[in-house]
Formats: structure tokens, C-alpha cells, sequence
């Protein structure tokens, strides 16, 4: 606490981040994991309509990712003293972005052409993102920033 | 921009382009015993849709000795044609299909494909096309019947004129000399039409004219629509000519666009376009005779056994019992037309078969968008295709797609462009009129 009460003069209010920046970098978890998750379903039912659920899922977490790869760019641009997270995370959701645009012309191939290879990818592309979800709400600071 | 992000974009930027990859394929593979390559699966389909453009004054070629002619233009357009026993021509003008788009794939290519192709109103209709005195050029135009659903499959036996709809099998009562039909169709059969992703039903008429044959593509490139779509396509149906009543003929052939009956031997032959997304010499279409009962291997295995692993559940039972068909015109070609040629055609177009190839999208060099004559001899194919019709594509530009080919039996090869929305008439230039010729395909003079 001592720490602290010396260190006051230099108290500086930080923002959060941005609500909308949150809702975009959470929002592709759900979508990506349900990606995988349906694409698990066709890989061991061979039931062609997780493999439409799976392309479809996959491309709402694009739009996500594309979205929030815009808005940590903006972050990145006003960063001040957070610099190093915002940049960690603007990099990881453009690998997210990159390796989920490769999943998705991989599901775009007809029927079992997609396999093994759209679940292989779908589990990369949903662990990029819980990384990038996870550093992007990390740069998250409660009244404080050095 | 740091580094790091940098070498991510250069990644990406390079993996798109090796894919993309503008190796020329070689030619397509031809003949009785193709040699297949390996399967291949890029990230990205290699597409290379037409770029319509207009005739402008000029013509397809033909080769030396022969001359081509538009007997019609503006159609609706036009797929196949049925030359009548007094010269008339018929032609089935119309768009079936309209499948919905079920995966953001299907949105991206329905728009890109949409591109190589004609944006005219579907015709739905026959139109009649009269050369009233004999001078090669067809002055008479009447609409022999409309309101039809994406008439396609043409074939006469005696006074019945039976119509291949994308839905059903029709028939009008035909009288020689007719320009208009006396009413509304009567229909013979429903045929399956749900999806109906190959839209198209060909048809050919037993030689007795007791049976017919219908051509019903699969509903899918390779079961990505799943299997109960599958439920009735990718077969020929034999359909009794009286009752209506139906049984699988073949099975297993893709997509059978068009039929025809051999002159002599009374054999049915069918042109089939086979699957998409295996590399650009995979997998050839194909002109085969259909042997009753037999299994083409769509959608478990290819040209005999070649097993398609993007169909699962495999089924090695049915793999084992695919057979071969007879003759491979080459990947992606798309052939849409088959005609038995008949004498009349002269010299070395005398034996054989004409194909109609539409053209590929599937194909870096594009392959397709002509007419071939397949030689005979001794009722089998013999000797690699020779282009008959060509210049459709030019320069990067497309003017025509070949569809339906008919051979009237006077000596002359009808073509349906349904690009340019033409019907095409090829002649011999030193014809001798014959007395009597075969029938064309088609057409079942019992």
C-alpha cells in the first residue's frame, strides 16, 4: 500500500478497453469453437450438415476476427504506454485471421475433401484466438497504468 | 507495421499465390485407357470462368471443305435440338436448377460462375425452325410449344414428341408438318427434381420406342449436398413408353447429359461430366455405350476403381463392382451434346460420334468449348477426337458454348450455342444429297 500512496501524484485514469473492442475480440471464441466442435460431429459422423454449420461458423469468427483485427490497429495506433500488449494482440488475432482464412477455403472443398485437415486447422484457429482473446483483455487495467 | 505482423502478411500473401499456381496441366487426357494423375486438392478450386463476349461478324471454325451458319439467334436459350422426319428443327430453350445456396461457398461460386454465362430470360418453350425451301436457311420461326419447366431432352417415336423436363417426362402428339402443338402436354412421369443441382434430363428413345431413357445428374459435385439428396440421381432411367413405369438402368454416371442410340446396333451411348476439385486432368469425362445394370462408381470411385475418398462413408462393395466406362473425352470438357453422325456427313466424319464440350471452369487452360467428332470403327471409339467446331473461346474471350449436337441425316451437324443464345448449322460444302440415311439420335423410327 505504501507503494501505492508514494506513486499517487502519478495516478493517471487508463481506459479499459474499448466495450466494442471487447464484444469483437469475444465474440470469435464462441464462433470458432463451435467451428470446431461441429467439425469434430462430420469428422466421426460423416453427417454433411455440421461440415454447412462448421463453413458457416467459421465464417462469422472471420468477420469477428477481420473486425477486431481493425479495431487493435486503432488500439495499437493510440497506444500509449501499453504499447508491447496491444501489439502481442494486434499479431495474434492477424495470425488468427490469416490461419482462419485458410480454414476457410479448406471448407470450402466438397464433402469429405475438408477432412482431416478443416478439424486440424479448427483447432489452431480456436486456441489463436483464445490467446489473442485472452492478451487483448489483459491489456485491461482498473484505474492504473505506469 | 512490425516485423513480425509483416512476415505473417508475406506468409499469407505467399501461400495464396502458391496456390494459385499457373502450371500448365498439359493436354487432357484422351481414349479408351486414360492415364490418371494423382488426385490433387489446392486451398483455392483453380477457376478460370469465360468472359462473354459478343460474335461480332464472326463465325466458329469449321474445317476445310465445311461451312457453319446461324440459323437462329435471340433464343431462349437453346440446349438441345431434335431434327424432325421432314427437316424441321426443335429446339428446347430454358435455365433449370436454382438450387439455395447452403454453405458461404456456394454464394462466392454461384456469383463467380454466374459470370461465364448467358443472363437471358429462360425460353421454357420448344421453338420450331423451318427451312421451307431446302436453301439452308431456316426463314420460319413458330414457338412449337411454352410454358414448359427447363425443357431439355428432345426424342420422337412415331406421332409421340416426348420432352425431358427438369421435373417430369412429357408428351405432345406430334403431326408431320405441324408448327404448333395442339395443346397442352401430357405427362408421362414425374422425375426426381428436389435440389436438382444438375438440372438437366436427357433422353433418348429405345429403337422399338417402347422404352425411353432419361439422364438424371447427381445433386451434388461429390455428396456435399449428403447422401438422402442422392436418393434417385446420378442414374439413366428406363421409363416404359406406355405405362410410364421406371427402373434404374445405370447407375453411378455422374452427370448423364446427353443420350443417344447407336444407328445399327441400337445400343444407348451416353456423354457424362464427371466430378470437380481432383487437378486439372482429373477426373475425364466421358462418351460410353451404358450397359444395363452396371455401376459407373459415382460417388465412391472414378474411371473403374479410383477411389474418391471425399465420399464417406466409403462403400468398397460398390467400388469393386464400378466399371469403366469406354472412352474418356478429357477433364473438365463438359460435354452436353452426343451425336451418332450419318453417312451423309461425308468422308471422315462418316463413322463416329460428335460431342458438344460446353467448356471447364475448373481448369487453369481451360479445356472444352468445341465440337469434337469422335471416330468409329467396327461400333467402338477408334483414334483420338478431332475438333470440328472451334473458336468458341479466343484470346481469353468466350463467345459460344456448345451444348446439344443433332446430325440431320441430309448432312448437316445442328449445334446449340447457349452462350450466344444461336443454333449453329455446319454443312459439308460438296454435298451430295442422299436418298437414304440413318435417324438421328434421338429419333426412333420403329
Amino acid at each position: 500500500m505504501a507503494a501505492v500512496i508514494d506513486e499517487r501524484p502519478h495516478y493517471r485514469p487508463a481506459r479499459g478497453i474499448h466495450p466494442l473492442h471487447a464484444v469483437l475480440l469475444a465474440a470469435t471464441i464462441p464462433l470458432f469453437l463451435g467451428g470446431l466442435l461441429s467439425d469434430y460431429a462430420y469428422y466421426s459422423t460423416f453427417d454433411i450438415q455440421w461440415s454447412n454449420f462448421a463453413a458457416w461458423l467459421i465464417a462469422g469468427g472471420m468477420v469477428f476476427t477481420g473486425l477486431a483485427v481493425l479495431s487493435s490497429l486503432i488500439d495499437l495506433a493510440r497506444a500509449r504506454g501499453r504499447r508491447k500488449q496491444a501489439l502481442l494482440t494486434f499479431v495474434l488475432l492477424l495470425v488468427t485471421f490469416a490461419l482462419g482464412l485458410v480454414n476457410s477455403f479448406v471448407h470450402a472443398r466438397d464433402a469429405y475433401g475438408s477432412m482431416p485437415d478443416g478439424l486440424i486447422l479448427s483447432v489452431i484457429v480456436t486456441v489463436a484466438a483464445i490467446l489473442a482473446t485472452w492478451v487483448g483483455f489483459s491489456s485491461l487495467r482498473v484505474g492504473v497504468t505506469p | 507495421m512490425n516485423r513480425s505482423s509483416l512476415l505473417a502478411a508475406a506468409a499469407l500473401v505467399a501461400l495464396l499465390a502458391a496456390c494459385d499456381g499457373n502450371d500448365d496441366p498439359g493436354a487432357p487426357v484422351y481414349g479408351a485407357n486414360p492415364k490418371l494423375p494423382a488426385q490433387e486438392s489446392g486451398l483455392l478450386p483453380s477457376m478460370k470462368i469465360a468472359d462473354p463476349a459478343q460474335w461480332g461478324g464472326k463465325k466458329p471454325n469449321v474445317p476445310d471443305g465445311f461451312s457453319v451458319t446461324a440459323i437462329a439467334t435471340d433464343l431462349g436459350i437453346p440446349r438441345q435440338t431434335l431434327v424432325l422426319p421432314n427437316g424441321d428443327i426443335l429446339v428446347a430453350e430454358g435455365r433449370g436448377g436454382g438450387e439455395s445456396a447452403v454453405r458461404p461457398k456456394d454464394f462466392i461460386a454461384g456469383v463467380i460462375k454466374a459470370k461465364g454465362t448467358t443472363s437471358v430470360k429462360s425460353g421454357n418453350r420448344l421453338t420450331l425452325l423451318r427451312d421451307k425451301d431446302g436453301d439452308g436457311v431456316y426463314e420460319e420461326r413458330t414457338v412449337f410449344a411454352d410454358h414448359l419447366n427447363a425443357p431439355y431432352g428432345l426424342a420422337l417415336v412415331k406421332d409421340q414428341l416426348y420432352v425431358a423436363n427438369q421435373d417430369a417426362l412429357v408428351r405432345f402428339t406430334y403431326h408431320e408438318g405441324q408448327t404448333r402443338a395442339d395443346g397442352p402436354p401430357v405427362k408421362v412421369t414425374d422425375l426426381p427434381s428436389y435440389i436438382n443441382h444438375h438440372w438437366t434430363k436427357s433422353l433418348a428413345a429405345s429403337q422399338d420406342g417402347r422404352f425411353l431413357y432419361v439422364g438424371i445428374g447427381s445433386n451434388s459435385n461429390i455428396t456435399e449436398r449428403g447422401m438422402p439428396a442422392e436418393l434417385d440421381r446420378a442414374m439413366i432411367w428406363e421409363i416404359d413408353a406406355q405405362t410410364g413405369a421406371h427402373r434404374p438402368y445405370a447407375t453411378g454416371i455422374r452427370n448423364p447429359t446427353a443420350l443417344a442410340i447407336q444407328p445399327g446396333t441400337g445400343k444407348l451411348w451416353a456423354v457424362a461430366n464427371e466430378r470437380d476439385e481432383l487437378g486439372p486432368n482429373l477426373v475425364p469425362d466421358y462418351l460410353t455405350s451404358v450397359r444395363d445394370g452396371a455401376f459407373y462408381g459415382w460417388p465412391y470411385s472414378y474411371w473403374g476403381q479410383n477411389v474418391d475418398p471425399r465420399a464417406q462413408p466409403q462403400d468398397p462393395q460398390k467400388v469393386a463392382s464400378a466399371i469403366q466406362p469406354d472412352y474418356s473425352l478429357g477433364a473438365h470438357v463438359a460435354a452436353l451434346g452426343v451425336a451418332f453422325s450419318a453417312p451423309a456427313m461425308g468422308g471422315r466424319f462418316a463413322d463416329g460420334a460428335f460431342v458438344g464440350e460446353h467448356g471447364s471452369w475448373n481448369r487453369n487452360v481451360p479445356s472444352g468449348y468445341k465440337v469434337v467428332f469422335v471416330p468409329f470403327r467396327d461400333g467402338a471409339p477408334a483414334g483420338p477426337p478431332v475438333d470440328v467446331v472451334t473458336g468458341f473461346q479466343e484470346n481469353g474471350k468466350t463467345f459460344g458454348r456448345p451444348v446439344g449436337v443433332t446430325v440431320d441425316p441430309k448432312g448437316a451437324l445442328i449445334v446449340a450455342d447457349d452462350l450466344s443464345n444461336t443454333i449453329w448449322r455446319v454443312t459439308s460444302n460438296n454435298r451430295t444429297p442422299t436418298a437414304e440415311a440413318p435417324t438421328s439420335p434421338g429419333t426412333a423410327k420403329p
